[in-house]
């Protein structure tokens, strides 16, 4: 009996290693484990034994259904990892074509600049002020100790409006950030201490010189300011922005009708391959200076048309250009293209989003 | 303003090199923007002498030259020169150009050549080419005891040629007397003395008054009989031309010297051309006159001239007239030196556009002291240049010539201009300038010093010539701890929307704050323009109402360029009329979506490009990233012409509050700017974006619903015109506190589906509260759901 058992086991086992596929497998398990298998109905007749002979039988069949249970389980586990390398060797994909493109947006060089002049001179306590663009005469000249005869106002090359306001004044263009001066200092009173960055505008259009263009204003009005602290304003924050602890500055005296004394400042520079790098004397050899500022302590008339007593304050005032900034840390060299909108340039001049200007990280955003 | 070297050492004894003054100039506020030295120019040429001038055997206006140029060159033997000029003869001495050397003029070197087969070795050269005047009739002629060999260089005094900038607050610098005197108290020399001798005239002194003393304060003259009016000496045209100043005649050359020596303009009148007395008048209405540059120019009667009795002669201060100015007969003149309102010059230069040296010095105001001296140096420069006999002078009115007294402190040097300088050094500085410094420091300022209004000026006088350099460094005073923030809530909005918009894909581009006039009416939508006066052409004329054309510009452009297409974005101002005549100016962004959004791949086969829902995309996006309270946003119309009407939409913060529009353009548009293919757009108004109440740090308690929610789809028949948006609200109000979203996941009509009719498929999700729902629950919201939706005409679908 159990020798004809063990043949049919035998047996089972041989066909389910022929097995080629799970079908034939479940049709194994249908023909012994199932209700109607024959193992099934080996296990049955169990129930008819007397004690003694189940508790000879008993272990043996199960044995037996254990055995094969497991080689069906094997077979079938085996044949389905066979047939999943198949289907994944017929799934493979051609890796070198490309993923769908993501567009890779940038950020303007000028607004990646005034980002960068924003988190200086918030470390030194200056606050970002704005004014408009279209400023009226008494803003943009008067107040600033520019009456309308002075030979000061042609040389700014303005655009007017023929409009004027309801007090009379001329509508016009800001031609500096200047006007930010004077609408900062009524409405914020002093001690103050601002830059004004943002679009000003001159009649004038030639390869270096294009009719709209970005400055940025500084003013510190306090006690005891003087052109000491001038110098050192400038000279840290141009470190700080060109990262470079060798920045020379060479002040030279100059006339701006808003200022008194008036000092342009120079600053030195050193060719490197071609290239102006700042840095280092302007007096050294291979070196030069450049020109780069207007600035100056404000003027007491300017003060007195601020509202506020010049024997009680003072300060100082610079102006620089925002583009030009740019060019010189960054390496355009040409302001036109600023102004155009071309993806090619917007992609090669322009910065990640990411680049967001810290103290921490540095200010500026490297190649 | 340009001087030689040598014509300032007339007035400035000084052993410094031509670096020196140079750096001494920048140093003081003078700024060298140029410093040019001609003998580089000259280099290569020499004098040297005709010893032969034969015909040419093959050209009828050439001659062969022999010419004898020194010991040093060709063995001391002549060398062969073929010359063109009519002037070349035989024992005459000009300038030869060796070969190797550059011509001034045309920037040719000269080689050695053959002219039609003659071999020259060089050039004779003209005045003209070697850039010493405007004549060329013939070769240069030097006088028979120029030394043959010398380099032209030196025996023309060649001297090195500053260009400075002098800034408009120094007329007394306009001169090149007030350089020197500027750079002496710098240390860098003395000033020589100057020695005007009085001319004492004899004769009638002219007949001539002021009508207008206001415009003219002052005004002297006398007349110079029996001038001879030929070309001035050779020393004063050398001085003219270092100064860029043509030389035209000995007595116009005369007036020049003294303007650019001294900074002090004149003017000669023909006296043969004047009738009856000449006056200091305003100008009638609509008188004219034709000056000096031969324009006839139209004047009122705020305009000061200077006239006779039958016609204007000279526009006061400004341009001498065309009719009484000096000519090669004239043989008696009047000499003028008078003092103008420099208000009054400026107005009346800008009103006729005429810009002229005199006009620049009398603007910036000239020194009021400096008539009689000035008279009595242009006498004696005509005299010794012209001949004749000068007569006596009239002296018309008064130049106001008081000294104005500026309280000084001089501890304010160092409260203001942060330098210490000893007392004693302070009033030598202003000394030297010719300031009259009192033992109490009240400071009496030269007249001629305009520029000095209080005591801050005289910090910057002693500063200057102290030297700025020495200026140290302080350091601000620094806020304790660490900076405060400063940006205002505008100013974070919008450097958060910017890197927000360029890590979206977008590129940020900054375009011209002016259009075309008719760009801009096409984008104000009703709003009056502010349209400029003088533009700089017709393109930027006037103040853009919207971002988006600088924007489809810049993509048309692109496009040209061959860009598939462009991602375009701005964050700039927009400008409107605000009150009181002042501006409106609006924060803005703007999206311009142009082109192909994707190019053709080999995944999805053809080109992409944007559609509408595109620029939703970045509206809704942008509008949260500026704070915006998105979920409450209602997508309207009343989107404006410029956009495809049935593919854009405003959004909405209640009705009138619109705080952006987005959407396609209208092909009109495009075509306006000429984009070939659709473009989309957004434009968001920064300044409707309600503010932020009460943010503080923390966030609002998390508190996760305890149970999972359900969803159900359904989906219902609704009029083919019903927004999608009308329906999900409706569902969403069904059950505001179990519904918690209500999203479309798909829209279709055709087959099947009822005509005026289309299926939209909502899914809805249910959020039990304490306990899950019961299934009558779930059965009442659903009923609720069709209810509400059944309100906006939508049913079931079976």
């Amino acid at each position: 009996m159990s020798t004809e058992q063990d043949q049919k086991v035998t047996e089972t086992l041989e066909s389910l290693h022929r097995a080629d596929n799970t079908d034939a497998v479940e049709a194994i398990r249908i023909e012994t484990l199932g209700k109607q298998g024959w193992i099934s109905q080996l296990m049955k007749t169990l129930g008819k034994m007397s004690p003694e002979e189940r508790q000879v039988e008993g272990p043996r069949i199960q044995g037996i259904r254990a055995r094969v249970a497991e080689a069906i389980e094997d077979r079938k586990a085996a044949l389905e990892a066979e047939e999943l390398e198949r289907r994944l060797a017929s799934e493979t994909l051609d890796l070198t074509l490309p993923a769908p493109a993501q567009p890779k947006g940038s950020v303007h060089p000028v607004s990646q600049v005034m980002d960068e002049l924003a988190e200086i001179f918030a470390d030194l306590g200056f606050s970002v002020a704005t004014g408009p663009e279209i400023e009226d005469d008494w803003h943009n000249f008067t107040a600033l100790n520019m009456a309308e005869t002075h030979p000061a106002r042609a040389m700014h090359d303005t655009f007017y409006f023929p409009d004027s306001d309801s007090d009379g004044r001329r509508m016009l263009l800001r031609t500096h950030t200047s006007p930010v001066q004077i609408r900062s200092l009524v409405e914020r009173g002093a001690p103050i201490r601002i830059i004004a960055p943002g679009r000003v505008y001159r009649s004038d259009s030639d390869a270096t010189h294009t009719p709209m263009f970005h400055q940025v204003e500084g003013l510190v009005i306090d006690k005891g300011i003087h052109l000491g602290h001038l110098k050192w304003t400038l000279e840290t924050f141009l470190q700080a922005f060109f990262e470079r602890d060798d920045i020379v500055l060479r002040l030279r005296p100059s006339y701006f009708p808003f200022t008194e004394p008036s000092v342009e400042v120079d600053v030195g520079w050193k060719d490197e391959k071609g290239r102006k790098v700042l840095g280092g004397d302007g007096d050294a050899p291979g070196h030069g200076w450049m020109e780069l500022l207007g600035s100056g302590m404000v003027n007491a008339r300017v003060i007195e048309f601020a509202g506020l007593d010049p024997k009680e304050w003072q300060g100082f005032a610079w102006g620089l250009g925002v583009d030009r900034l740019a060019m010189l840390k960054y390496g355009m060299d040409d302001l036109r293209a600023f102004f155009d909108g071309d993806n090619r340039w917007l992609s090669h001049y322009g910065f990640s989003p990411f680049d967001q200007p810290t103290l921490s990280a540095g200010v500026g955003a490297k190649a | 303003m340009k001087f030689s070297l040598e014509w300032l050492r007339y007035f400035l004894d000084t052993d410094a090199s031509v670096q020196e003054i140079a750096g001494a100039l920048n140093r003081i506020g003078h700024e060298v923007e140029g410093i040019e030295d001609p003998a580089d120019k000259l280099a290569g040429f020499r004098v040297a002498k005709v010893l032969i001038a034969a015909p040419h055997p093959d050209a009828d206006k050439l001659q062969v030259l022999s010419v004898d140029t020194g010991a040093d060159i060709n063995g001391g033997d002549p060398l062969t020169v073929v010359c063109g000029a009519p002037n070349a003869r035989a024992g005459m001495k000009g300038v030869l150009g060796l070969p190797g050397a550059v011509v001034p003029a045309n920037g040719m070197e000269l080689r050695k050549s053959a002219i039609r087969g003659v071999e020259s070795n060089g050039m004779m050269c003209s005045v003209r080419e070697l850039e010493l005047g405007d004549e060329h009739d013939g070769i240069i002629e030097l006088p028979e005891d120029a030394p043959v060999g010398t380099a032209f260089a030196d025996y023309s005094d060649a001297s090195p040629v500053f260009d400075v900038a002098i800034t408009p607050n120094r007329p007394d610098c306009m001169g090149v007397l007030g350089i020197a005197r500027d750079l002496a108290a710098s240390g860098l020399g003395t000033l020589k003395p100057l020695t005007t001798e009085a001319v004492e005239g004899a004769g009638a002194a002219p007949d001539i008054r002021i009508e207008d003393d206001q415009g003219c304060p002052a005004f002297y003259a006398r007349v110079v009989r029996g001038v001879t009016n030929k070309a001035s000496p050779g020393w004063m045209q050398r001085r003219l031309n270092a100064a860029g100043q043509r030389p035209i005649s000995a007595l116009v050359d005369c007036t020049n010297y003294l303007m650019l020596a001294f900074g002090r303009p004149a003017h000669v009148y023909d006296l043969a051309k004047l009738s009856g007395a000449l006056v200091a008048r305003k100008a009638s209405e609509g008188e004219t006159i034709e000056a000096l540059n031969e324009k006839a120019y139209t004047l009122d009667s705020t305009m000061t001239v200077i006239a006779d009795e039958t016609q204007v002669h000279d526009i006061g201060g400004i341009m001498g007239g065309e009719h009484s100015g000096a000519s090669e007969g004239t043989t008696d003149v009047l000499l003028e030196i008078a003092y103008f309102d420099p208000e009054a010059i400026g107005v009346t230069g800008r009103k006729l556009g005429i810009a002229s040296d005199a006009r620049t010095r009398f603007e910036r105001g000239v020194d009021p002291a400096f008539l009689d001296e000035g008279l009595a140096i242009l006498t004696d420069l005509i005299v010794k240049t012209c001949g004749g006999t000068p007569g006596a002078v009239t002296r018309a009115g008064e130049p106001p010539v008081e000294r104005k007294i500026v309280a000084f402190d001089p501890a304010l040097t160092e409260s203001l201009g942060g330098v210490e300088v000893a007392d004693s050094e302070q009033r030598r500085i202003l000394e030297a300038l010719d300031f009259e410094v009192g033992a109490d420091w009240q400071v009496a300022c030269p007249p001629r010093r305009h520029d000095i209004e209080g005591p801050a000026d005289l910090v910057e006088e002693i500063v200057r010539i102290y030297g700025l350099d020495k200026v140290e460094s302080v350091p601000l005073p620094r806020m304790e701890g660490v900076a405060k923030p400063t940006a205002s809530p505008l100013q974070l909005a919008e450097r958060k929307l910017r890197r927000a918009a360029a890590a979206r894909g977008l590129n940020e581009a900054v375009t011209w704050s002016f259009l075309p006039v008719e760009e801009a009416e096409h984008f104000a939508d009703g709003a009056e323009l502010w349209v400029l006066d003088n533009p700089i052409s017709e393109d930027m004329k006037a103040m853009r109402p919207s971002l988006l054309p600088g924007l489809l510009t810049a993509a048309k452009r692109n496009a040209d360029r061959g860009a598939d297409g462009s991602r375009l974005f701005e964050i700039g101002r927009r400008y409107f009329r605000g009150s009181n005549g002042a501006s409106d100016e609006k924060p803005t962004l703007a999206v311009v979506l142009a082109g192909q959004k994707t190019a053709r791949g080999w995944a999805d086969g053809k080109a992409q490009g944007f559609d509408a829902y595109d620029a939703k995309a970045e509206a809704m996006a942008l509008l949260e990233a500026a704070g915006a309270p998105v979920d409450n946003l209602m997508v309207m119309g009343d989107v404006g012409a410029q956009f495809h009407p049935g593919q854009s939409a405003t959004l909405r913060l209640g009705p009138k509050n619109v705080l952006a529009r987005f959407g396609a353009l209208h092909p009109a548009t495009l075509k306006a700017f000429d984009l070939g293919g659709p473009a989309v757009a957004v434009e968001i108004y920064l300044d409707a974006i309600p503010a932020k109440k009460n943010a503080s740090f923390a966030r609002p308690a998390y508190a996760p619903p305890a149970l999972q929610a359900i969803t159900r789809d359904f989906a219902f028949l609704v009029p083919v015109d019903l927004a999608a948006g009308d329906l999900v609200r409706a569902v969403r109000g069904a059950d505001k506190q179990a519904v918690t979203d209500a999203r479309v996941f798909d829209v279709f009509a055709g087959a099947g589906v009822p005509e005026g009719r289309k299926s939209v498929a909502v899914e809805v999700t249910l959020q039990p509260g304490e306990k899950s729902f019961t299934d009558a629950e779930i059965k009442a919201l659903s009923d609720r759901i069709v209810a509400a939706a059944a309100k906006q005409g939508a049913e079931l679908r079976g």
